[in-house]
């Protein structure tokens, strides 16, 4: 327990300097999300009006808290890059060479994964409430909102990490960001599930974000709504994804990066 | 070696460089499309607001492909044309009697065969899911040579910025930025429905917004000359403008070697 707490808590500080020291990793992470939260809370603001809409928090609360969810998912993802960039240049086969427990290297990276996130979501915190954001929720909903946003983040660096370790290449980008973007859109992104029609009804009904997306908009709102089946949800992919983690770094080793 | 001739070669290169590369046709044609089903999926609700121009997303955001596919030309443009400088190709051809037009026209003339494949293909999808543009066969013809006009002003960019760089890695840099002009603008909805007064003006001041609304008259409306010619004098106005700063980067990079 001891080697993997030392090896998580060194490549956490590694990798949360490299980000503060290296304005490049640290600003796309940041402007992504911002991004996208000034295009769909200031250009799609009229959807507020569409017949059957109604959401306390306004539109730019419920876009904020699509933002939120995928700038942790994000988050993760970009964090499994800087894997992929430390296996390129030979720094992974001397960490594992060096790590007693290696698990605590993914452990590692995923601490600093949460707190790039966090930088990030102070920021978009931020600007939605300038925005006009109205918090409904009590203190009690939000952190429930913030720690099913940090069970996302985990599940996402756990998911960018297998896809790193097993490829050992930033070619893999669009291996890691691909799907993670595409279950994030077949969401209900831009009006509630309700709304929905159609084949993108059904994606989104069977998509396990939707969960999430609709307990975290429903905490912010003040009235909680399948809560548990969302914190269910989130700790079932950090599962799946723990093991598809640790697989790829069985599959790192094997090919010698150890 | 006239300079017809000279533009000639380089262009067949250029297009025999996209065709042997098919990641740089695919991926405009497929990214923006699945973008396409995502947001039309979604956001067919913001059809029932009162004044919205077609009851059909998919409809309105048809025109959406066009501007996409445009951004991944600049990039393959001045990817190309990035490595041509990287891997000396262009020192070399700096010690040939080729001038340095037929080095810009050449480059581009790749980029506006795979901007006709990419058009034709968001036509083609188009009738696929039933959305038949409102003006007619004549527009579709017009809306290849508009595509391909947005494509070529765009790709002008990419040569300037490789020509300006030297760099692969700084030309795909310039991509989140010219999203974003995309993103502020009437690309989801139109202009005079857009709520918040601060991105109406954003949009308002965008160019990309009059391009987008130039492919969309031509599927939704029909014919409308000042949305048509707004789109062709911006594509214009961006060729000419990329194509003088591309001139004077050619002058300082033929300089440098």
């Amino acid at each position: 327990m001891r080697a993997f707490r030392a090896a998580a808590l060194a490549v956490g500080w590694r990798t949360i300097h490299n980000v503060l020291h290296n304005p490049s990793l640290l600003f796309p992470s940041l402007m992504f999300p911002l991004i996208n939260f000034a295009a769909f809370a200031g250009g799609l603001s009229r959807l507020r009006h569409v017949p059957g809409f109604d959401y306390a928090p306004g539109y730019a609360g419920f876009q904020y808290v699509f933002v939120l969810l995928q700038s942790a998912a994000f988050g993760g993802v970009f964090t499994g890059f800087g894997i992929a960039r430390d296996f390129e240049y030979g720094f992974s086969r001397r960490l594992m060479l060096a790590a007693s427990n290696r698990s605590g290297l993914i452990a590692g990276y995923a601490i600093g994964a949460l707190f790039r996130w966090l930088a990030t979501a102070v920021v978009v915190t931020a600007v939605a409430l300038v925005a006009g954001m109205k918090v409904k929720g009590s203190g009690v909903d939000l952190v429930g909102l913030y720690t099913l946003a940090m069970l996302v983040n985990v599940a996402f660096v756990l998911w960018a990490s297998g896809v790193a370790m097993r490829f050992r290449s930033v070619q893999a980008g669009p291996i890691m960001q691909t799907p993670v973007f595409m279950i994030l859109f077949f969401a209900p992104v831009y009006v509630p599930l309700g709304l929905l029609r159609g084949w993108i009804h059904a994606l989104a009904t069977g998509n396990p974000v939707t969960r999430l997306l609709e307990a975290c908009r429903s905490l912010l709102a003040g009235h909680p709504v399948d809560v548990a089946i969302a914190f269910g949800v989130g700790i079932g992919l950090i599962l799946l994804f723990a093991l598809w983690a640790r697989g790829g770094l069985r599959n790192a080793e094997a090919a010698g990066a150890g | 070696m006239t300079v017809p001739s000279q533009v000639y070669h380089l262009a067949r290169r250029s297009v025999v460089r996209q065709a042997r590369q098919p990641a740089n046709v695919i991926a405009p044609v497929l990214f923006p499309l699945g973008l396409l089903a995502v947001n039309s999926g979604g956001l067919q609700p913001a059809t029932l607001i009162h004044g919205f121009p077609t009851n059909r997303f998919v409809a309105f955001a048809l025109a959406i492909p066009f501007l996409q596919g445009a951004l991944f030309a600049t990039m393959n443009a001045g990817s190309d044309l990035a490595r041509d400088i990287q891997t000396g190709f262009l020192n070399r051809l700096a010690l040939t009697p080729m001038g340095g037009a037929a080095l810009v026209v050449g480059q581009l003339a790749g980029v506006a065969s795979v901007a006709l494949v990419q058009a034709a293909f968001y036509v083609a999808a188009g009738y696929v899911v039933h959305v038949h543009p409102r003006a007619g066969a004549a527009g579709v013809l017009v809306l290849l040579v508009l595509a391909v006009a947005i494509a070529v002003g765009f790709g002008a960019v990419g040569v300037f910025m490789a020509l300006r760089t030297g760099s692969g890695e700084a030309v795909q840099g310039l991509f989140p930025v010219l999203f974003v002009f995309l993103l502020v603008s009437s690309m989801n909805f139109p202009r005079n429905l857009i709520e918040a007064d601060w991105f109406r003006w954003l949009a308002d001041v965008n160019p990309v917004s009059y391009l987008i609304e130039g492919v969309r008259s031509l599927i939704i409306e029909g014919w409308n000359g000042e949305a048509l010619g707004l789109a062709f004098a911006i594509s214009a106005c961006l060729l000419a403008l990329a194509l003088a700063a591309s001139s004077l980067a050619l002058r300082q990079r033929m300089t440098r070697t």
